[in-house]
């Protein structure tokens, strides 16, 4: 029998975990579960794959228009499922579906969603618009069914709410670590390490940091900080720009891998070395033919 | 202040509708909200500060109008409007607006965001927030922007910034997102002033609240005319504000029976109409349980109506429960036949209603010879029609 709490928790006991998250469908099918399995190949040890919602309230620009897209594309969740079970075929790794309630509700009247979820292959559930005070229900049907129900903590959290969140959290803590809505942004905000400080004291369960993170340096700053962190608008908008596997695969190692100065970015610094050096060459021979005349 | 339950959530519900369906990062703000409203609604001073407001500012209470060449013109028994339309900004929206903008600034809040449809409520906020000098974010449909021109150039001559909206279908509901979105980042200093009863608690009771000043000026004026309750209220349904303003003060009258009309727009297929009680399934949007108009999917569907304030998916939380305990009768009317009635209305009395008060209108012509011609019907005139001239001159004077 699957029992994807173990799983998670010792994903958590050994690593820092490396998330990226997908929008189910963008594309097609076929491109979500390549992407998926190019990050994997680069370095990601947890998935998270959106369910596509026609009012996605939380989501910036990005995951709207791959949403859209999706959508367009008829993804909706017996798609994802489709997905998640092809998944699973080629890859071990804690899934997580990411959803807004409504789908989820209107689903449930036709078929049992936690049930074929989690014979999907599915490991957990995040509902994006279903605070604790809602989620009773929604927990009952996960635990019966051998899902993780991920819940979420913000800046506007206080230590109270974290405190029953605390209590009836599973899995991982996600910790949106910025006001506003998903997309690619850069740094972390001012109060992110007095933040995690706090939620790491008061959590029973490992924390992992979404929201806006998008390069190599801030997420290795988050992962000195924190257990896991996850990357979604910026593969996300690398994806619908057209970028290959094996583009994604690399971009994965160089947000994921914790060497100090990653390959691009060396690369790109050796360059401007020498430029700089070519440019000196030019003052010298410059002041020399000076002196000589 | 509060004289049923349907103005007062039992744990956030009417039945089994409302609830707070939000995203982590505003269940703060909604929390604080929901104290400091609770608060304001014991305070005598601000009380006494709203309803001054309402009077010096606003014009109430608004007159009771009795329309008999109307009432002949469709063989109709005595019918009364509640004019809301003479409200300042011209409709019952300025009401909700006062109330919020009074109480953002009571939570210290110094910028306002709101989402506007028809433009009723973006221009009610522009006017409000200038009036108590708060500025002010509106999000507004592209389409709803064009729809609506007149209302757009009033929004910002009061000073109130307007945002298009192009996602999705660019109207009602994907303003409503982008203002949810705003909120999400700004909510430190910035209050989200939602314009219909709808949303996550304590957005319906509070609106429901601040809009209920209809009802009891209704009642009070019934008696002083004609000595008893109306035996009809008729209102429109969008979200729901004006239909749930007036209801709210005959609600425990089971003498009083009461119809709510929605948006049957151009036809009977999903996307040809804003009907959530005769085509809606039970859902979650923008925070609340309640009908919804939707697909197999739980995606939420495209709606249609000549009226930019009815062109919503979702309906008011206590109107769900109201439609669930057959307290309110829900009907249709449609495009043209709120045409219709708003070109009857102008001729026969000189009162140029909304396309939105127009479906009240038309569905009180639909059933007025069949009402007893004794009876007295009261129908919420929630807004005035000048704004929708563009649509009317586009669509009715061939």
């Amino acid at each position: 029998m699957k029992n994807s709490l173990e799983k998670i928790k010792t994903l958590f006991a050994h690593q820092k975990v490396c998330i990226a998250y997908l929008t189910a469908g963008d594309g097609g099918a076929e491109r979500t579960i390549n992407a998926a399995l190019a990050l994997i190949e680069g370095g990601v040890h947890l998935l998270e794959l959106g369910i596509p919602f026609s009012d996605p309230i939380a989501d910036g620009s990005v995951i709207q228009q791959a949403t859209a897209r999706a959508l367009q594309g008829g993804t909706h969740l017996k798609q994802v499922l489709e997905i998640v079970q092809a998944l699973r075929k080629k890859t071990d790794i804690p899934l997580i579906l990411f959803s807004y309630y409504n789908p989820i509700l209107a689903a449930s009247t036709s078929f049992d969603f936690f049930k074929e979820a989690s014979e999907a292959g599915a490991d957990g559930l995040l509902i994006v618009d279903c605070p604790f005070e809602e989620s009773y229900a929604v927990q009952q049907k996960c635990g019966e069914h051998q899902l993780a129900f991920i819940h979420v903590v913000t800046p506007s959290t206080s230590m109270e709410r974290l405190a029953i969140i605390n209590k009836h959290a599973q899995g991982f803590l996600y910790y949106a670590c910025r006001k506003g809505t998903t997309g690619v942004r850069s740094g972390l905000p001012d109060d992110f390490s007095q933040k995690i400080a706090a939620l790491k004291s008061e959590a029973s369960l490992p924390v992992v940091v979404g929201f806006g993170i998008s390069d190599h340096a801030t997420a290795q700053q988050v992962l000195g900080a924190a257990d896991g962190v996850v990357v979604g608008s910026l593969f996300v908008k690398v994806l619908a720009e057209g970028a290959d596997a094996k583009k994604l695969k690399a971009l994965a190692k160089t947000i994921f891998t914790s060497t100090n100065v990653p390959l691009v970015e060396m690369v790109e610094e050796l360059r401007s070395l020498e430029n700089q050096r070519r440019h000196h060459l030019k003052i010298i021979s410059n002041l020399k033919s000076q002196q000589d005349n | 202040m509060k004289n049923n339950y349907l103005l007062e959530a039992a744990e956030c519900r009417y039945g089994a509708f409302g609830g707070r369906f939000m995203p982590e990062i505003l269940m703060a703000p909604i929390n604080e909200l929901e104290k400091a409203f609770q608060a304001s609604n014991r305070d005598p001073s601000f009380q006494s500060a709203f309803t001054a407001l309402l009077k010096n500012y606003a014009g109430r209470p608004t007159a009771l109008t009795e329309v008999t060449r109307f009432s002949e013109a469709i063989q109709g028994p005595r019918i009364f409007l509640k004019r809301e339309d003479l409200l300042h900004t011209g409709a019952h929206k300025l009401n909700n607006a006062l109330g919020q903008c009074l109480l953002a600034q009571r939570m210290g809040k110094t910028r306002i965001i709101a989402e506007t449809g028809a433009g009723q409520h973006g221009v009610a906020m522009a006017a409000a927030c200038a009036h108590l000098g708060l500025p002010c974010v509106i999000y507004m449909g592209s389409v709803d922007m064009e729809r609506q021109a007149p209302n757009v150039m009033r929004m910002r001559l009061m000073g109130a910034e307007v945002v298009p909206v192009n996602n999705g279908t660019a109207t009602l509901k994907d303003a409503v997102n982008e203002a949810l979105r705003d909120w999400a980042e700004s909510f430190p200093h910035s209050h989200y002033c939602l314009g219909s009863a709808l949303g996550p608690h304590p957005y319906p009771e509070m609106v429901a609240t601040f809009q209920s000043v209809i009802g009891k000026e209704s009642r009070d004026q019934s008696i002083d005319l004609f000595s008893k309750n109306p035996d009809l209220v008729i209102a429109c349904v969008g979200g729901g504000s004006n239909a749930i303003g007036i209801f709210s003060a005959f609600l425990n009258d089971p003498n009083v029976r009461l119809i709510g009309v929605e948006a049957g727009g151009h036809g009977s297929q999903l996307g040809e109409h804003a009907a959530r009680f005769q085509a809606g399934t039970r859902g979650v949007l923008h925070g609340c349980y309640t009908y919804v108009l939707q697909d197999q999917h739980g995606q939420i569907a495209p709606t249609s109506s000549i009226s930019a304030g009815l062109d919503y998916p979702a309906v008011g939380p206590q109107h769900a429960q109201l439609f669930e305990e057959r307290r309110v009768e829900y009907v249709v009317a449609s495009d043209d036949e709120a045409g219709a009635a708003l070109k009857m209305l102008a001729r026969t009395e000189g009162i140029l209603p909304a396309l939105e008060s127009a479906h009240a209108l038309a569905y009180l012509i639909k059933i007025a010879p069949s009402l007893p011609k004794e009876q007295y019907v009261l129908v919420n005139l929630s807004g005035r029609g000048d704004k929708d001239l563009p649509q009317i001159m586009k669509t009715y004077e061939k």
